[in-house]
């Protein structure tokens, strides 16, 4: 795993060397190290408050109380769990808000057609379903162009059916833009579905992280997938369901 | 006031109701301005109950003058410039300078005192506590002190609207950007907008409604010390006219001057109100 990341480090999206947070006596991210490659989509698991919102935020320059060497590009665009789009904007305007490109209008009607929201151009957000905000809000953040799109839990608010077809929308999106994607994400299967990577994130580090090679649109119940799920949720500390599959080593 | 500053965390949590919103959205909207010319009609009653009352002589014209003396009053201080009370129009006017100075400068530095306020923990520790003791302080008990410090000019009464003005109008934007969900700022931030660029897109637009019913507080409590500071030391001016007509034992000036204080209070009400339907359509959708 370690030959792994060090092969791509001349040319990664995103390096993290050393990351370490503390709240009080508390050490939320502990000298954790990271290399993303561009293009590249990461998911990454972690029971609740193991620090991947924090990971996360350090990476979208929003914590000021981090230390360690941080190198991220300069387009960097996130979106978060709740939609956050600016609800006396209308949609539109929410995408153009701080785009400095010359054709900012343009630009955003192309990424509300692509997310399937032209006819809510001009709704206020506050009118708009979770599911349409939050494509909304990932229209947001691909206006921007990013070299890497930090992903913050955003569809867990959202119902089983909208998620699917948000799974597809991101996928269809990622391979048009093919932005370096770091998804965080509490849903073993919504990992598997979508990411070239995934890593656990325990006690402050990267516990974990198991390559996906399994060509998309992936079935739910291809072998490699199922072990890697009982061997990610085994990383999670879930026993295993089946009686029948062990559970595999150790971690040490 | 406070009704506003639920509103805006109710805004802040969000899509919750959402999608299927619309069709009710313009029934009740629908509603609303069919009761805009309902909230006319007791009004109207009252008035022509007064009228009534004052035909058949159960109210005495030396008590309540009736609506149609006031108005033939109102005609003919328009028309004709009295000896003891000037034109209608001009005490109007003086008023309302007054009033217009006082008022404007009072509500810029409102939203001033506001945004750093809402912004700045060492301002809201500096300035706040300040604004507090002085709001506690009743306005009309400060006017004897402005009239020994600043004489009986233009100032005293200038400054007394100001404050007016002011303390509604900060205590309701500071409330309200307070409310202003961290988030919001936290999501401006990585959409690349400036210190500036959030203060323009994000404070000041989510401080509005607050600063809407802080204008509606102020201009009725600005309006309310103009009335009292203008019965001091005054030689134009509504104020003066009702000074005026006490003097003379005019009760239909007096009356008509309330009309006029009435009609002015209505007028800023619904200015209010019209700039809010515009500005705030974004959360008008949003049931309560
Ligand atoms: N601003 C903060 N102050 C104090 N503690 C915090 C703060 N932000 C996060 N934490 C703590 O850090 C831990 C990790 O939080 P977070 O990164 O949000 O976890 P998650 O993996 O669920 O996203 C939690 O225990 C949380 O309580
Ligand atoms: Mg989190």
């Amino acid at each position: 795993m370690a030959s792994r990341l060090r092969t791509v480090e001349t040319t990664s999206a995103a390096c993290v060397q050393g990351l370490s947070r503390k709240f009080g006596a508390r050490t939320v991210l502990d000298d954790l190290d990271l290399e993303i490659a561009p293009g590249e989509f990461i998911a990454m698991i972690g029971r609740s408050g193991t620090g991947k919102s924090t990971l996360l935020r350090a990476l979208a320059g929003l914590d000021s109380g981090i230390t360690g060497t941080l190198t991220v590009p300069g387009e960097t665009a996130v979106a978060f769990q709740e939609p956050r789009l600016v609800p006396w904007k209308r949609v539109a305007d929410n995408l153009t808000l701080g785009l400095r490109t010359p054709d900012a209008k343009a630009v955003a009607a192309g990424a509300l057609a692509e997310v399937g929201l032209t006819e809510r151009a001009g709704a206020w957000p506050l009118t708009l379903s979770g599911g349409e905000a939050q494509r909304a809000s990932l229209a947001r953040a691909l206006v921007r162009q990013p070299s890497l799109l930090l992903l913050d839990e955003p569809f867990s608010a959202l119902d089983a059916l909208t998620r699917i077809s948000m799974h597809r929308l991101v996928l269809s999106l990622w391979e048009r833009h093919r932005p370096a994607v770091l998804l965080v994400t509490h849903d073993v299967d919504e990992a598997l579905a979508l990411a070239d990577r995934v890593l656990v994130l325990n006690e402050g580090r990267i516990a974990h992280s198991a390559a996906v090679t399994v060509p998309r649109p992936r079935d739910r119940n291809h072998p490699e997938l199922t072990a890697l799920r009982q061997r990610l949720l085994t990383e999670l500390g879930v026993p295993a369901e089946e009686p029948s599959a062990p559970v595999e080593g150790d971690r040490s | 006031m406070s009704a506003s500053v639920h509103d805006a965390s109710a805004a802040a949590a969000r899509p919750a109701v959402a999608a299927g919103a619309t069709p009710p959205t313009r029934r009740a909207e629908g509603r609303s301005r069919r009761d805009g010319w309902l909230r006319i009609v007791s009004p109207i009653a009252l008035v022509l109950l007064w009228q009534l009352l004052s035909a058949t002589g159960v109210l005495p014209p030396s008590k309540l003058v009736s609506p149609t003396t006031v108005v033939h009053e109102g005609w003919t201080l328009i028309t004709t410039n009295n000896p003891s009370y000037g034109t209608l129009q001009y005490s109007l006017a003086v008023s309302a300078e007054r009033w217009g100075i006082g008022f404007s400068i009072g509500t810029v530095a409102a939203i001033i005192l506001a945004v750093a306020t809402g912004l700045s923990r060492i301002a809201e520790y500096v300035v706040d506590p300040i604004v507090q003791v002085l709001r506690s302080i009743p306005l009309l008990g400060i006017l004897p002190l402005f009239i020994v410090w600043f004489g009986i000019g233009e100032l005293p009464k200038i400054l007394i609207v100001l404050l007016g003005a002011l303390f509604p109008m900060y205590v309701n934007t500071y409330a309200e950007i307070r409310g202003i969900d961290p988030k919001l700022g936290e999501a401006a931030r990585t959409l690349g907008l400036s210190w500036w660029g959030r203060i323009r897109h994000i404070v000041l637009p989510g401080g509005l409604p607050g600063a809407l019913s802080g204008i509606r507080l102020g201009s009725f409590a600005s309006l309310l010390a103009l009335v009292v500071a203008e019965q001091f030391n005054t030689n134009a001016g509504l104020g003066f006219m009702i000074t005026q007509a006490e003097s003379f034992l005019q009760n239909s000036i007096i009356v008509l001057v309330l009309v006029v204080y009435a009609i002015l209070g209505l007028l800023a009400n619904g200015i209010v109100r019209l700039i809010e339907r515009k500005a705030l359509a974004w959360r008008r959708d949003f049931a309560r």
